[in-house]
């Protein structure tokens, strides 16, 4: 008789699986972790600065925001730069450099090893093989023989982040339904108006994807390089006021990295959904 | 013009004999209608009329020549499904062939050319009755609007034999009828050879003006796969006026 019970109780109580918030509340969940994770530091904050009034490692509000104001506002006293924007600056021309470069890398490999059999069974287990050899494994490499400047940050990224892309995008290619192919080849396509017209602008979209992807390991290898060889970004400068505790820097500068990086994000996918309008319906 | 030869056609997939020993010639302009068993071979006998498989041994020739083993303009396929391209609006599928042909760099027209390619288009759109859906994405259109489209696609590149393989295998009843009309009225118009495959003997006696049966003449129970299917009835349909067979 369980079964009938299972029937009668279904109006009343949906399944956990099939219960959908509305969307105000959703909205208002959404922020429930956020409020819940700032409450718990203005606690453990209040709690530590009651006992010590020089404890370092949970900083008063008020003292963040006097600390970022002067980062963001106000010239430095030895290098005349405001710091902040001289270290949003570097880091986002580095990771901006690199995570272009990488894009050109993936489409045109992952475009050619999609769609060139012969070139697939020649590179594909090597570019697999590649994809799996840990970037930072590599960076002393790198810093020898290109130097501590701007190149072997760069290439860092690039190494990190395009072998997967490259696979994801070939990958998406030989998605791409043989029937489309084929039908493309009957009208008149020869291999290079196959690319352009079919296959190229059918990956572009999820070019974007695997951007947004790859986004949070760019940002890792850019801090980890920065944080080894640089003398300004924001890697560097979270690295270097490690030395002293100040956590009313670090804090919102990872708040600051943060929003940098949800807002590429969010970028990436309205720019999609606007120049893609077809991958979404 | 577009006659084409069968010889002696065989095809087997490893110790599989599919097809064996098809002979056929088809005159310009008939319209064929292939039915057959499941499985018994008459997918891969388009695959190789469009060039997409090559025969084990025998000939195809059109108007005496060897068939391009590649797929080429001159024979023009529908398949069941994907075969419309999903970033393309209605009326750019539908361009997609002029411009392929008529731009070797780009693959894409500009000013005066773009509009004499979108006039015939629209032409064809009209006679689709897709007009009013041109700027649609396809993944919006019904199965039935997205065959029409995927058959304009190939009819407007004006190919000499147009395949056809269970075109409207998915579609409901109602809307297969306006699909015969539609496919006559192409057919008849543009002077193409029709090869259609369809599990609809009614079907293939309403449309074709000349029917192909596949099936195994011999047939080995101890091994299945020794002995594959050959055409084992060519019937003509003697009206090759569309009017006629639709009334019926
Ligand atoms: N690429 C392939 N490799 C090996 N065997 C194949 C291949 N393609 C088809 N076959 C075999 O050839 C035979 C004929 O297949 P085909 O698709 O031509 O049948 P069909 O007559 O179109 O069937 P249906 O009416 O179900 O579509 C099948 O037994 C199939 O297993
Ligand atoms: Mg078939």
């Amino acid at each position: 008789m369980e079964s009938s019970n299972d029937i009668q109780l279904l109006p009343l109580m949906p399944r956990l699986i099939n219960f959908h918030p509305r969307r105000s509340s959703a909205l208002a969940l959404s922020a429930l972790p956020f409020l819940l994770l700032m409450l718990a530091y203005l606690f453990g904050s209040s709690l530590r600065l009651a006992e010590n009034p020089d404890d370092k490692l949970l900083p008063a509000l008020g003292n963040i925001f006097s600390t970022f104001r002067q980062y963001a506002f106000e010239e430095d006293a030895r290098s005349g730069e405001v710091l902040l924007w001289l270290d949003t600056f570097a880091s986002l021309k580095r990771i901006g450099i690199a995570l272009g470069i990488s894009s050109a890398i993936a489409l045109s490999a992952g475009l050619c090893l999609g769609i060139i059999p012969a070139l697939r069974a020649t590179l594909g287990s090597f570019v697999t093989v590649i994809s799996m050899i840990p970037p930072l494994a590599i960076l002393p490499i790198l810093f020898i023989a290109l130097g501590l400047g701007e190149v072997s940050k760069i290439t860092l990224i690039v190494i990190g982040i395009s072998p997967v892309m490259i696979r994801d995008l070939s990958q998406r290619c030989m998605e791409l339904p043989a029937e489309q192919l084929i039908k493309a080849q009957t009208l008149g396509a020869n291999s290079w108006l196959l690319v352009v017209r079919v296959v190229l602008p059918q990956i572009l979209p999820r070019l974007l994807g695997a951007l947004r992807l790859s986004l949070s390991s760019a940002w890792l290898f850019l801090i980890s390089a920065e944080a080894i060889a640089s003398t300004e970004g924001l890697g560097y400068r979270i690295f270097l006021v490690r030395r002293y505790l100040a956590m009313d820097v670090i804090l919102p500068y990872v708040l600051w990295i943060t929003l940098l990086a949800f807002s590429m994000d969010w970028l990436l996918r309205i720019a999609s959904r606007k120049v893609f309008p077809w991958a979404e319906v | 013009m577009a006659e084409l030869t069968v010889r002696r056609l065989w095809k087997e997939y490893g110790s599989q004999v599919v097809l064996e020993n098809l002979n056929l010639t088809v005159a310009d302009h008939e319209f064929v209608t292939i039915v057959g068993a499941s499985g018994c071979g008459k997918t891969t006998f388009l695959k190789m009329l469009l060039g997409i498989e090559q025969p084990s041994r025998g000939e195809l020739l059109i108007d005496g020549k060897l068939l391009a083993s590649e797929p080429d303009k001159e024979r023009g396929i529908v398949f069941q499904r994907y075969s419309l391209f999903p970033h393309l609006s209605v009326l750019d599928n539908l361009l997609l062939g002029l411009e392929l042909q008529g731009a070797p760099l780009l693959g894409k027209l500009f000013g005066v050319r773009r509009q004499q390619a979108i006039s015939k288009a629209s032409e064809l759109l009209n006679a689709i009755g897709l007009y009013h859906a041109r700027d649609k994405y396809p993944s919006q259109l019904s199965g039935g609007m997205q065959q029409r489209l995927s058959i304009a696609q190939s009819v407007i590149c004006e190919p000499k034999i147009l395949l056809l393989d269970e075109p409207f295998g998915a579609l409901d009843p109602g809307i297969t009828a306006d699909m015969h009309e539609l496919i006559l009225k192409l057919w008849e118009s543009r002077r193409m050879t029709i090869f259609m495959i369809t599990h609809d003997v009614q079907e293939s006696f309403k449309l074709g003006t000349r029917l192909l049966v596949f099936d195994k003449l011999r047939h080995d129970p101890q091994s299945p796969e020794a002995y594959g299917a050959s055409i084992t009835y060519d019937i003509p349909l003697r009206h090759s006026k569309p009017a006629r067979s639709i009334a019926a």
